[in-house]
C-alpha cells in the first residue's frame, strides 16, 4: 500500500478499514484454529503422559518435563535417540543441500552467462525443474524398485560383471543415505537454479559492465559484484533448504519403510515423530519433539542468517 | 581490455570454446541424471513381470496396457478410487488456497487499518514455521471429534496459506493500478463485488500459477493423509504409494507396482509437460523482488 493510495481513502471521508479486516479474517480465522491452537495444544501435551497401549489409554497425566527427559535419556545401547535423529537429518540434508546450492549457483552463472550464451536454455530448466513437482513418495519408490536387488541397477552391474552377487544398497548406512540425498539433491537443484537465476538477472546489468571496464577477472567479477548483491537470495535459500530438511520425511520413510535402516541410521525427526504419532498416539512424545524441531528450526535460521550476513 | 593482440584475442576464443563445450557436458549429464528414473520407470511399466526378471534393458516391453489393466483392478490398493480422492481434496484445497490468499493480500494491499503492520509481520514470521511442528495437537483434536476420515480437515487449513499469500502480495504491487479499486468506486460498485469481478480477473497469470502449485503441493502430501485418512476407501495416492512400498514386495508383479507409480505421477507431469513455461515463470515472481 502505498502512501499516495493512503491519502486518497482519508481524504475521501469513507473508513474502508472494517474491508480490511473482513477479507484478511478467514486467513486469520483459519490460521488460529488449524494451525495455531494446534500449536498450542501440542506444546501443552509436551508437559503430559498421553499415549496407547493397545486397547488401554494412558494419561493424561502431567509429568513436567519428564517428555523431554525421556527423550534425552539413553537407550538400552547407551544412544540418545533423539540426537542421533538430529544427527541424521542434518547429514542427510548436508549431503544434498551442499551440492544442490553449489551446483544451483553454477548453473545459474552458466545460463545468465552473455559470453557463454548457452542455447536451449528452456530445456534444460524443463528438465531440472521437473523432480521437483514429483510426488516425494513416488519417486522414493520408484528408486526402490530401481535400486533394489532385482531392479535394473543391479541387473545393469551384473550384466556388466561388476559384481556377481547383487549389491543391496539398503544394507549400508553409506548407499541409504547416499540414495535419500541424491533423491533430494535431483528435487530440488532445480529450484534452487531459477531461484538465483533470478536473483543474478536483477542484479544491475551497469556493475558487470563497469567491473569488466576496470579489468575485472570472471572470477573477480563473480566474488566481488555478483555474490556480495546475490547474498539476499542465497540466505533465503539456504533457509528455506534447512527448513525444508529439517522436514524431511516422505523419501526416507517410504524408501526404508519407516524404519531408517540400517540400524536407524537414515531415520530422521520427523519419521520419529510420525513413529510416535502413527500408532500408538503418543501425544505427549510427539509434542516433546515438535516442540524440538520447532527450538532447532529457530536456532538453525538464526545462525545461517547471521554466519551469511556477518560481512555488513 | 582496450589493447588486445591477435594472438591473446585467439586464445580467449579458444578458453571460451573449451568452457562452453564443458558447460554443455554438465548440463547434459545434470539433465540425465534427472530424466533417467523416470525413463526407467516408463520403460518399466510396458514390460511383464516376467521380462523384468530376465534383466536390464531399454527397450519396452509391449505390456504397457496389461499392466495398466492390472493395476486398475487390482483388489489391495485401489488405484482410481485413490486418484479420484486425490483430486478432489487437490482440487479443493487448490481453489481455496489461492481464493483466500488472494483476498487476504487484497486486503492488505486495498485497505488501511489499525494493526496492518502487525498483522503483516505476524505472516511473514510463521512462514517459515514447518507444517509438521504443529500436526501432533492436529491430529488430536481430528481424533477427539471424530474428524478422521474427512477431507475437510485435509482441505480447510489452504485457507491460510502464507507463502502464496506473499506470492499474490508482491505480483499486486507491481502489476495492479489501484486507480481501478477507486473508479470502481466511483461506480458505485460494492467492495467485495470489486474484488470478486474487477480484481480477481487482473490477478489471473498469479492465480492460475498458484492454483498448480498448490494442486500439486496437496496431489503429494503424505504426512497427514497419512495420520488421519484410515478408511481404505478415503485413502490419497501416496498413502496407497507408500502401502505398496509396506506390502510384501517379493510376491507383486513388478510390472504392476511401476504402473502404479506410473499412474500416481502421470497427472503432475502432463500439467507441467503442457504448461513448463509459465510454471517456471511462476517459481520466482514470488520470491525475489524487481
Amino acid at each position: 500500500m502505498n502512501d499516495k493510495q493512503l491519502r486518497r481513502n482519508q481524504k475521501g471521508g469513507v473508513s474502508y478499514a472494517k474491508w480490511g479486516y473482513l477479507f484478511i479474517a478467514p486467513f486469520f480465522l483459519a490460521y488460529f484454529i488449524f494451525t495455531f491452537a494446534p500449536q498450542l495444544l501440542t506444546i501443552y501435551n509436551s508437559f503430559f503422559e498421553n499415549y496407547r497401549e493397545g486397547l488401554k489409554q494412558v494419561g493424561p497425566n502431567f509429568v513436567g518435563f519428564g517428555n523431554y527427559v525421556k527423550l534425552f535419556t539413553p537407550d538400552k545401547t547407551g544412544t540418545i535417540n533423539i540426537l542421533k535423529y538430529t544427527g541424521n537429518t542434518l547429514a542427510l540434508w548436508l549431503l544434498g543441500a551442499v551440492p544442490q546450492i553449489l551446483i544451483a549457483l553454477l548453473l545459474a552463472i552458466f545460463f545468465t552467462s552473455y559470453r557463454l550464451n548457452i542455447k536451449g536454455q528452456q530445456f534444460f530448466k524443463t528438465v531440472i525443474y521437473m523432480p521437483n513437482l514429483i510426488m516425494a513418495s513416488a519417486f522414493s519408490m520408484l528408486f526402490f524398485t530401481l535400486f533394489s536387488n532385482v531392479g535394473p541397477v543391479n541387473q545393469l552391474i551384473q550384466a556388466w560383471g561388476w559384481s556377481d552377487v547383487p549389491i543391496d544398497f539398503f544394507a549400508y548406512k553409506g548407499t541409504v543415505r547416499g540414495l535419500i540425498s541424491t533423491m533430494n539433491f535431483l528435487m530440488w537443484f532445480g529450484n534452487t537454479t531459477i531461484l538465483l537465476m533470478a536473483g543474478i538477472m536483477g542484479i544491475d546489468q551497469d556493475l558487470f559492465e563497469a567491473a569488466n571496464l576496470d579489468g575485472a577477472s570472471s572470477v573477480q567479477t563473480f566474488f566481488r559484484v555478483t555474490l556480495p548483491l546475490l547474498m539476499p537470495i542465497l540466505v533465503y535459500t539456504v533457509i528455506t533448504a534447512m527448513i525444508g530438511g529439517l522436514q524431511m520425511f516422505d523419501v526416507p520413510q517410504v524408501l526404508t519403510k519407516g524404519k531408517g535402516m540400517p540400524d536407524r541410521t537414515s531415520m530422521t525427526l520427523v519419521m520419529y515423530l510420525n513413529n510416535y504419532l502413527g500408532g500408538s498416539k503418543n501425544y505427549g512424545m510427539s509434542g516433546a519433539i515438535s516442540v524440538i524441531i520447532f527450538i532447532v528450526t529457530g536456532i538453525l535460521s538464526l545462525f545461517v542468517y547471521r554466519s551469511l550476513n556477518r560481512k555488513d | 581490455m582496450n589493447s588486445v593482440t591477435p594472438k591473446e584475442a585467439k586464445r580467449a576464443v579458444v578458453q571460451l570454446t573449451v568452457l562452453r563445450i564443458l558447460v554443455y557436458v554438465i548440463l547434459i549429464f545434470l539433465s540425465v541424471l534427472c530424466l533417467f528414473s523416470f525413463v526407467m520407470l516408463f520403460i518399466n511399466a510396458s514390460r511383464s513381470n516376467g521380462q523384468l526378471q530376465a534383466g536390464f534393458t531399454l527397450i519396452p516391453g509391449g505390456h504397457l496396457l496389461d499392466n495398466l489393466r492390472n493395476a486398475w483392478t487390482d483388489s489391495s490398493i485401489n488405484i482410481p478410487r485413490g486418484l479420484l480422492n486425490s483430486f478432489i481434496v487437490a482440487t479443493a484445497t487448490a481453489i481455496l488456497t489461492t481464493y483466500f490468499s488472494a483476498l487476504t493480500a487484497y486486503g492488505f494491499q486495498a485497505y488501511d487499518f489499525k494493526g496492518k503492520k502487525l498483522l503483516f509481520g505476524f505472516i511473514m514470521a510463521i512462514m517459515v514455521i514447518p507444517s509438521q511442528v504443529s500436526a501432533s495437537g492436529f491430529v488430536q483434536i481430528c481424533y477427539k471429534y471424530g474428524l478422521t476420515n474427512n477431507y475437510l480437515v485435509l482441505i480447510l487449513p489452504g485457507i491460510a496459506a502464507p507463502i502464496v499469500f506473499f506470492y499474490i502480495k508482491q505480483y499486486m504491487e507491481s502489476n495492479l493500478p489501484m486507480e481501478i479499486v477507486d473508479a470502481a468506486r466511483v461506480d458505485g460498485c460494492g467492495e467485495f463485488k470489486t474484488f470478486n469481478f474487477i480484481i480477481l480477473p487482473m490477478l489471473k497469470p498469479a492465480l492460475a500459477v498458484q492454483l498448480i502449485f498448490s494442486f500439486v503441493q496437496s496431489w503429494n502430501n503424505y504426512f497427514l493423509p497419512s495420520l488421519l485418512l484410515t478408511k481404505a476407501e478415503m485413502k490419497t495416492v501416496p498413502i496407497m504409494i507408500a502401502q505398496l512400498r509396506s506390502a510384501d514386495y517379493s510376491k507383486f508383479d513388478m510390472g504392476k507396482v511401476y504402473m502404479f507409480i506410473l499412474l500416481a505421477i502421470l497427472p503432475v507431469l502432463v500439467v507441467y509437460i503442457i504448461l513448463s513455461k509459465s510454471i517456471i515463470k511462476g517459481v520466482t515472481a514470488g520470491s525475489v523482488k524487481g
